[in-house]
């Protein structure tokens, strides 16, 4: 669990997370989370179904309420005060397994309604922003369709680059690939793998491994909602402290 | 396009050759009969008894139609001048026609004031209905109520000046106060136009002039189709947003708010709308003071909006629930608060759903506006019922006069009906 110091990219805290509970009723998902996320850091989050990690980074940006501990999200302390919640939202991207456009958008209004009405941006000027970042995930020229007409990658690079648009100091990803074909995989990875290149603080639940070895900068593995093991990409896959990680990697990696 | 390909093609046909018709057994209507009517021997079995029952509906109704008298003054000088043969005597029509669509009382030479609010309601519900329109046309829209009623009802012009102006007046505060938090300025607007239409009352009451620019006629001189319309319009446009505020309200996570949304459609759903019209008509009168001016008209507006309302708030819940879960996440994730959210993302998608259903009940909330001449109102139906067929000149034309609301009723339904498969069709953007 010890934290190696060397993992650090930079001495800015993006996220702090201390002694963090939560239940859903009874059941308690979330058991005691200390995390402490620095700036320009890329974090892959696995374990094994149910472990807790969608939930963990559902309360980072309060789509779910913790009950107990803090979080702390580039200093604001996320409370039930809407102000702050609102504040850290549009810090925080995030991108979902489903992708979750809007499908009575076009791809142009789905990027720029954020900016347009979070942040107040001319429409003139969220439109080339979103053009920008439309043109960064290869898909300028589907500006003008809808989110049903695209294949299943493309939606999941709109959906980030969606995130993008509101310039976020964070993104938080809940297994984006998983809902893909394997073809289409590697195109949303090679975006985010750009994203990572660039220095943005990424927070991944993923099971795809080859991602973590490649751009991860710490691996973290859950399992009933505690963080059971910690550690670099190297460390973490060659040499596992605990049986449950050892097992988890046994399963995922052994086929 | 290249060279040493233009040397090896010897020839290139430059037009096209005409498409040679397909043969007739393979193509047009012959095939399409034989497709459709006569593809096997109980099909054309059918087709042939269809079209015998067709022939017999035809040849009775035809003639009778079109063999209808138009201009005689009476039902016994119909008889007369048929003879005994079977025809419409649609002179009823003719005779009583400002009667059906005004009603008895309405002052016969203010006609053309009715009659130019129902030619402005096209051009103020244009730019509602059909969304490519320039968005500026929309104060035409709103404009529309005021001098809608301002037409009906004549009277002092002051009325719905000062309706018109706590609108103003709460719109104002409203603006001014949300940036605070939306319900400080919902509420506070609300408020605020409340003040603003009780000062106006009274200044109304002070500056009404005893001769007015435009003949006051009040509301128990509506009548005939210009009723239904009315009631029709007035309570379509009412419930759409009250329908979508319960709705959203019923979803609320404040308990309260929920609470009253729950028991108060539940009640309107589980009680008859002539119920609550007969309510409008007796009970409602002890509930405001007398003389407050609240007529008939208003109460039945507001007993059949609350009924209609609760209906369309359960068909929009439907909608809501319809919507999956991530687009409330995604739309929270951004940033969107919760009015921006509802209005830009889920609301969008949720009406669009609910429109067959939505539509549903405006349908039929259009024709249970004929419901009204139970409570001696004389609408369309009440007017056919009572005053005409109950004159000694035309007691016992049945066919021709509800007929000929049936028909009224049709057009309308049947044109809110095309435009709402329009519009689906119009906002289809999900290519399933
Ligand atoms: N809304 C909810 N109400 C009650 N229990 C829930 C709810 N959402 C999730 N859970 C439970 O919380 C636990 C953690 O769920 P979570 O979605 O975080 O798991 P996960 O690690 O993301 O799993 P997966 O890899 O399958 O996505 C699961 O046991 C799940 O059944
Ligand atoms: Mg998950």
């Amino acid at each position: 669990m010890a934290e190696t110091a060397q993992m650090k990219v930079s001495d800015e805290v993006a996220i702090s997370i201390q002694q963090m509970n939560k239940w859903y009723g009874s059941f308690h998902v979330l058991r005691d989370i200390d995390l402490t996320v620095y700036e320009g850091e890329r974090i892959v989050i696995c374990g094994p179904s149910g472990s807790g990690k969608s939930t963990l980074i559902r309360c980072i940006n309060a789509l779910e309420e913790h009950q107990k501990g803090s979080i702390t999200v580039d200093g604001t302390l996320l409370s039930s005060d809407l102000k702050n919640i609102d504040k850290i939202r549009s810090e925080v991207g995030m991108c979902f397994q489903h992708f979750n456009l809007f499908p009575h958008l076009s791809i142009l209004e789905n990027l720029t309604l954020a900016p347009i009405w979070v942040r107040k941006t001319p429409k003139k000027e969220a439109e080339e922003v979103a053009m920008h970042y439309l043109e960064k995930v290869k898909i300028p020229d589907q500006a003008n369709k809808y989110p049903g007409q695209l294949s299943g990658g493309q939606q999941q690079r709109v959906a980030i680059a969606r995130s993008l648009c509101m310039k976020p100091r964070i993104m938080l990803f809940d297994e984006p690939t998983s809902a893909l074909d394997p073809e289409m995989i590697k195109e949303v990875l090679d975006t985010m793998i750009e994203l990572a290149e660039e220095g943005m603080t990424m927070l991944c639940v993923t099971h795809e491994m080859g991602f973590a070895r490649q751009v991860a900068n710490r691996v973290i593995f859950m399992d009933e909602g505690q963080i059971v093991e910690q550690n670099e990409p190297e460390e973490f896959f060659n040499n596992p402290q605990s049986p449950r990680t050892q097992l988890f990697l046994s399963q995922i990696l052994g086929h | 396009m290249s060279d040493t390909h233009a040397q090896s093609v010897a020839f290139v046909r430059d037009t096209a050759i005409p498409p040679s018709p397909a043969p007739a057994n393979a193509a047009g209507p012959v095939k399409w009969m034989r497709d459709n009517l006569f593809a096997t021997w109980a099909n054309a079995l059918l087709t042939v008894a269809a079209i015998y029952v067709i022939f017999l509906v035809l040849s009775a109704t035809l003639p009778w139609i079109f063999g209808g008298l138009w201009t005689t003054s009476s039902l016994a000088e119909c008889r007369e001048v048929l003879q005994g043969r079977s025809a419409a005597c649609f002179s009823v029509l003719t005779d009583r026609w400002n009667q059906l669509l005004f009603g008895f009382k309405y002052p016969v030479d203010l006609y053309w004031r009715p009659t130019v609010a129902f030619v402005l309601l096209f051009v103020a519900a244009a730019p509602v209905l059909f969304f490519d329109l320039p968005r500026k046309l929309l104060i035409v829209t709103a404009l529309y109520p005021f001098i809608a009623y301002y037409l009906i009802w004549g009277g002092t012009i002051w009325a719905p000046l000062f309706a018109l102006a706590g609108f103003g007046v709460g719109y104002y505060v409203y603006s001014h106060l949300v940036h605070r938090s939306f319900a400080i300025g919902f509420f506070g607007g609300i408020a605020a136009a409340i003040i603003a239409w009780v000062v106006g009352s009274y200044l109304t009451g002070a500056l009404a002039s005893e001769t007015p620019f435009l003949e006051a006629v009040p509301s128990r001189d509506m009548g005939g189709f210009m009723l239904n319309m009315m009631l029709g319009v007035t309570c379509v446009s009412l419930s759409l947003p009250i329908g979508i505020a319960l709705a959203l309200g019923r979803q609320s996570s404040m308990p309260l708010i929920k609470w009253i949304c729950v028991v108060f459609i539940e009640f309107i759903r589980g009680v008859p709308l002539i119920t609550l019209l007969f309510v409008a008509n007796v009970m409602l009168a002890y509930f405001f003071p007398p003389g407050s001016g609240v007529d008939l008209f208003l109460r039945v507006v507001i007993m059949i909006t609350m009924f209609s309302s609760a209906y369309i708030a359960e068909v929009i819940r439907g909608g809501l629930a319809a919507l999956p879960k991530g687009q409330y996440e995604a739309a929270d994730s951004l940033g969107l608060d919760y009015p921006q959210a509802m209005r830009l993302i889920i609301l969008p998608q949720a009406l669009k759903i609910s429109i067959p259903g939505i539509v549903n009940i405006a349908v039929g909330l259009f024709k249970d506006t004929t419901l009204v001449s139970v409570i001696s109102m004389f609408d369309l139906v009440g007017m056919i019922r009572g005053p005409i067929l109950a004159s000694t000149d035309w007691n016992g034309v049945y066919w021709e006069l509800l007929g000929f609301a049936a028909l009224l009723f049709f057009v309308v339904c049947y044109g809110i009906s095309q435009y709402s498969q329009w519009l689906e069709r119009r906002l289809a953007t999900d290519h399933r």
